[in-house]
């Protein structure tokens, strides 16, 4: 949900309104969330594989369910990732690196994982 | 001519991990308010309950919980939820309908038994704030971290100021005997507190509890009747929403709006929330005697410090270094010991801001009181983008 995979490269859905060209993430469906604009129609869009750092973080004890921990386990990263065409920042795991290895700034490219997008240089 | 509504009583249970019925603290603290107004239950016209969403059916009815525990006096009601703004929901709720004519005495209550631990999603399958934990593992002190490495990486915040910010409020909680955590710590307790979600450590992020608050409000009129002269004035209560695009990751969203078709507002949801409050208060920050705002987070502290306007982006890490933000400080934030010291009782926090700003303007908050306080402003903010801000004077 929410990315697709083509030729190997993984790519986060979102929807773009066809009247004032809002982009969404997550997909949206039904009615464009700017104010000033009546679109009902929005389209699936793919949105950039890469983008940089806003900030990161992890989570050094198991967040609760229904995240699936491993066991045992070892700390998530998550950044936050800014899409400079969509001007959107979006969420995500970070995959084999630690906060030690992450800046602000640093370039990511998306990726996926048992069915979900993750983060990872 | 529009009706003042005042502030006739406050009342709390102490914050803690009692373990008890949430009707418990909220009956406590209500009962605590209408003694501190000289009035009694059967003499409220309109009771306002801010809702739980932790404690079943009881507390998404609050106001019912709470009437019938006090005695159903055929009062009229409301409940109302909002996350953290559920209290400051309640409060305009009683407000309005005492500005409107409708009523001259009202009473606004919340209570919360809070789950130890990090705080589970509500929702089921699809709801987004069960998807965050599914998909991500965002808990809310991962947001809470975004933020506050955000802040280091923009302003040179470092862990030592977010290490200060729990001292000072750690010192001013000792002060309170509502407060859970009253003992002072120092900065390398802090320092050397697990690490929660980096850079955030245990002692950064406030705790989950159990608590209580409850405001008694009037019409000026009535309060004189009962011969409360020179009454704390509910002067502004702001329940701003974000205006499109926000382009500051909310809890507990996967992404921001996109800023691509539209440009993001002049004014940030934070500081749009405060700002409001002072348009209708007609004051400005420089006006503010003491600011209570909602530190979920040491971080977050210094964040609503500058988004209330006491000083510029990036500059709350000095006021904090020169103790301009500690009590006997030029503008004393968090003077209760704020959410560090009291941990967070969702639907009570409001309420309970309400209160420490009621007594220090009333000049009857003992040790830990602010001198010459005139005009008090609290902040805080509810999930999805309920905005939260009270304003008193005197």
């Amino acid at each position: 949900m929410w990315f697709t995979v083509e030729d190997g490269l993984t790519y986060l859905v979102g929807t773009q309104c066809t009247a004032c060209r809002t982009v969404c993430f997550p997909p949206k469906t039904g009615f464009c969330p700017n104010p000033r604009c009546d679109g009902e129609q929005l389209n699936e869009t793919r949105l950039s594989r890469s983008g940089r750092v806003w900030s990161y973080t992890n989570s050094c004890y198991p967040p609760p369910e229904p995240f699936e921990a491993a066991e045992p386990y070892v700390p998530i990263t998550i950044a936050a990732v800014e899409l400079d065409r969509e001007k959107i920042v979006v969420l995500g795991r970070v995959k084999d690196l630690t906060v030690a290895d992450l800046s602000v700034g640093m370039e990511l490219e998306l990726t996926s994982e048992d069915g979900v997008w993750l983060w990872t240089r | 001519m529009v009706v003042d509504a005042v502030i006739l009583g406050a009342g709390m249970h102490p914050w803690g991990k009692w373990g008890r019925d949430f009707t418990e603290y909220g009956v406590r603290a209500a009962k605590d308010a209408l003694a501190e107004a000289g009035i009694a239950w059967t003499d409220v016209q309109f009771v306002v309950g801010a809702d739980t969403i932790r404690n079943g059916y009881p507390g998404l009815v609050a106001g019912s919980t709470f009437a019938q525990a006090l005695g159903w006096t055929g009062a009229r009601i409301a409940s109302c939820y909002a996350a953290c703004a559920s209290g400051a929901q309640a409060l305009d709720i009683a407000r309005t309908r005492i500005m409107a004519g409708l009523c001259d005495v009202a009473l606004v209550v919340g209570a919360d038994a809070a789950p130890k631990g990090f705080f589970k999603p509500v929702g089921g399958p699809g709801d987004p704030d069960w998807l965050r934990f599914k998909l991500l593992g965002a808990s809310n002190p991962v947001y809470f971290a975004l933020y506050a490495r955000r802040r280091m990486e923009l302003y040179g915040t470092t862990q030592d100021d977010l290490a200060a910010v729990k001292v000072k409020n750690a010192l001013a909680g000792s002060l309170n005997p509502n407060a859970r955590y009253r003992k002072a710590v120092t900065a390398e307790e802090v320092l050397a507190s697990p690490m929660v979600a980096d850079p955030l450590r245990l002692m950064d992020i406030c705790a989950t509890s159990d608590g209580g608050a409850a405001i008694v409000l009037a019409s000026r009129d009535y309060a004189r009747r009962l011969g409360a002269r020179d009454p704390v004035r509910l002067a502004a209560i702001s329940t701003v929403t974000p205006t499109f695009p926000n382009t500051v990751l909310e809890l507990p969203n996967f992404a921001t709006d996109s800023a691509a078709a539209v440009p993001p507002p002049a004014r940030p949801f934070r500081s749009a929330i405060a700002h409001a409050a002072y348009e209708e208060a007609g004051i400005g920050p420089e006006d503010v005697s003491l600011a209570e705002v909602y530190d979920l987070s040491t971080a977050l502290e210094l964040d609503w410090i500058e988004d209330i306007g006491l000083c510029g982006p990036g500059e709350a890490d000095k006021l904090l270094r020169t103790g301009q933000t500690a009590l006997g400080g030029r503008i004393p934030v968090n003077v209760s010991g704020g959410l560090a010291s009291f941990g967070e009782a969702i639907p009570a926090q409001a309420i309970a801001q309400l209160c420490e700003l009621t007594w220090q303007l009333r000049g009857a908050a003992g040790a830990r009181q602010v001198e010459h306080a005139r005009i008090g402003l609290a902040v805080n903010q509810g999930l999805f983008g309920h905005g939260s801000a009270v304003i008193t004077t005197r």
